[in-house]
């Protein structure tokens, strides 16, 4: 597996971090919430949306489209640009 | 039939013609009892304590593809108890006991052997975390020898003690703990519940719940339509998606787990080895191949192999701790889809479906859960109430709070 960086161009995973599902980039204000956030996840076997950092690299955030059943990279963005986009 | 010595004989002297099939291959039926989903470990002990410790008759297993094809036949077989937490502790205390007689309780030889299993630490932090570990293991009546460097070097003297970077600062011990044949175990449970009647269904993957008013009335299958007003899900690596048909979303992801056998040599590894930097353990199989692993690779994954970071990190690791698997050849690797929960500890518990119960969250523990898993969820599914020794294993815990996260690495699977 191989990610294209949006600043450092195609590297190799040894350089990235797996967090988890993007999902987490919605941390919820109320606190009933909470528990989903932390704890549930959609976990699909296919298009997943996911947060990885380019640890060895730039060190950026990113938020990656991936297929967990073939594992192929589908999109990589900034995790900030999704952030500032989503309302 | 009933194995025994004199069967091999009579049937060795008659050119072995009259060996029956193990179990019988039976198409579904329109209704069952009780409908057990997936074909593994879990699945098959659960079916076989059902029927025989609680008599519930008319049990199905379904099975997508065939028995045994799952984890249960790809795992490293390590069989230990030295966890840390009180719910785990009791759990898989009992389950090591379970394992002690489960050749003679199944008639079948599941190869159980309690070689040992030894967990290195390799400064004082890891050694103070260590005796922590073992007087929680001797707490709860298990076996733990704590051992100083000089020990470990006696009991295995070819790891690298002069290691600059990983030096040994001892280990713990747990001489009950070893490992068992990982199919034996399928096929024994498996040939038990069939002989107490359980219907065994392979090729029949569960597509769909049939719910009414809360409570379960039937599961759709590639089979057809089943009749049910009681379900346990045991498949490991495809419980979310499972329980995402009965509309719920886990506290679980699913990851690949990948693992190693060398070509087979002589007798050299006598024992279960855990390295304490980075991820490795090692034991030898019967047949001589070294088998190790490490750490799951750490991103979400249902395509049943690995990544080759992976690969490196573990023969690195390998090699820090053994330098002479360096001279031996690995002969095949293969990947497992893991059902990783959020706190690193298994759920077995009723779901907020009237008549449907989940078992799952088995991370790397799910091998030598076997056993106990499968009389706990039996029990669960007869009576209604968990069995003690798994009351902790609770859907709701993410909910109150009352997590087991003996790693303590918090809702990270790819940290547990
Ligand atoms: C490489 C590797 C090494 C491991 N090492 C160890 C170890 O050393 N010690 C240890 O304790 N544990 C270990 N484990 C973990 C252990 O193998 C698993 O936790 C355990 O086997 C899971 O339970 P199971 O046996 O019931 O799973 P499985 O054997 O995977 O059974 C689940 C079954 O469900 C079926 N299924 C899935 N979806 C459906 C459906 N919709 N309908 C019908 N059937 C379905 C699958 O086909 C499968 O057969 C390891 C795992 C891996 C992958
Ligand atoms: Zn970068």
């Amino acid at each position: 597996m191989r990610i294209t960086c949006p600043y450092c161009n195609t590297r190799d995973l040894r350089e990235f971090t797996y967090l988890g599902a993007a999902s987490l980039l919605q941390r919820p204000d109320d606190p009933a919430a909470m528990q989903d956030y932390i704890y549930s996840r959609e976990n699909p076997a296919g298009e997943n949306a996911e947060l990885w950092q380019h640890t060895t690299g730039c060190r950026a955030w990113l938020h990656v489209v991936r297929n967990t059943a073939t594992h192929e990279i589908l999109s990589v963005r900034p995790a900030r640009e999704v952030v500032e986009d989503t309302p | 039939m009933r194995y025994s010595a004199l069967q091999i004989l009579k049937n060795g002297l008659t050119g072995n013609r009259d060996w029956k099939p193990v179990w019988r291959d039976p198409a579904p039926r329109e209704a069952y009892d009780v409908v057990i989903i997936g074909g593994g470990g879990h699945g098959l002990a659960t079916a076989y304590y059902l029927a025989k410790t609680y008599g519930v008759q008319n049990i199905a297993v379904l099975e997508k593809g065939y028995l045994g094809g799952g984890n249960v036949g790809r795992n490293t077989t390590v069989v230990r108890a030295n966890y840390l937490l009180d719910g785990n502790l009791e759990f898989y205390s009992q389950s090591l006991k379970m394992w002690a007689g489960l050749s003679q309780e199944l008639n079948y030889n599941v190869m159980f052997s309690p070689r040992g299993c030894l967990l290195l630490a390799h400064d004082d932090g890891q050694f103070d975390a260590l005796a922590r570990r073992g007087n929680a293991n001797l707490a709860t009546g298990d076996d733990a020898v704590l051992m100083g460097p000089e020990e470990v070097r006696a009991f295995t003297p070819y790891l690298d003690f002069d290691n600059a970077r990983f030096p040994i600062r001892g280990g713990l011990l747990q001489r009950t703990a070893g490992t068992a044949r990982h199919d034996g175990v399928a096929w024994g449970y498996a040939r038990g519940a069939d002989l107490h009647g359980v219907d065994l269904v392979q090729n029949c993957e569960v597509t769909g719940f049939k719910i009414e008013n809360g409570a379960l009335t039937g599961v759709e299958t590639t089979r057809g339509f089943i009749k049910t007003a009681k379900a346990g899900m045991a498949v490991a690596g495809r419980t979310s998606q499972l329980a995402a048909m009965a509309g719920m979303t886990l506290p679980i992801e699913s990851h690949v787990l990948q693992a190693f056998v060398t070509e087979a040599v002589k007798p050299v590894i006598d024992t279960v080895i855990s390295f304490g930097m980075g991820h490795f353990y090692i034991s030898q199989s019967d047949k001589g191949g070294l088998v190790y692993g490490g750490d799951i690779d750490g991103y979400n994954s249902y395509a049943q192999r690995g990544n080759l970071p992976m690969v490196e990190h573990v023969a690195e690791a390998g090699m820090a701790l053994m330098p002479m698997l360096g001279r031996a050849r690995q002969l095949r690797s293969w990947g497992g889809i893991m059902d990783m929960s959020m706190d690193g500890a298994p759920i077995i518990d009723r779901t907020p479906v009237e008549g449907l119960f989940l078992n799952g969250g088995w991370c790397y523990g799910g091998f030598k859960a076997t056993p106990a898993s499968g009389a706990a969820f039996a029990h669960l599914l007869a009576t209604g109430e968990p069995a003690g020794y798994a009351a902790k294993f609770r859907l709701d815990r993410f909910a109150t709070g009352a997590l087991l996260d003996d790693e303590g690495t918090g809702a990270r699977p790819n940290r547990h």
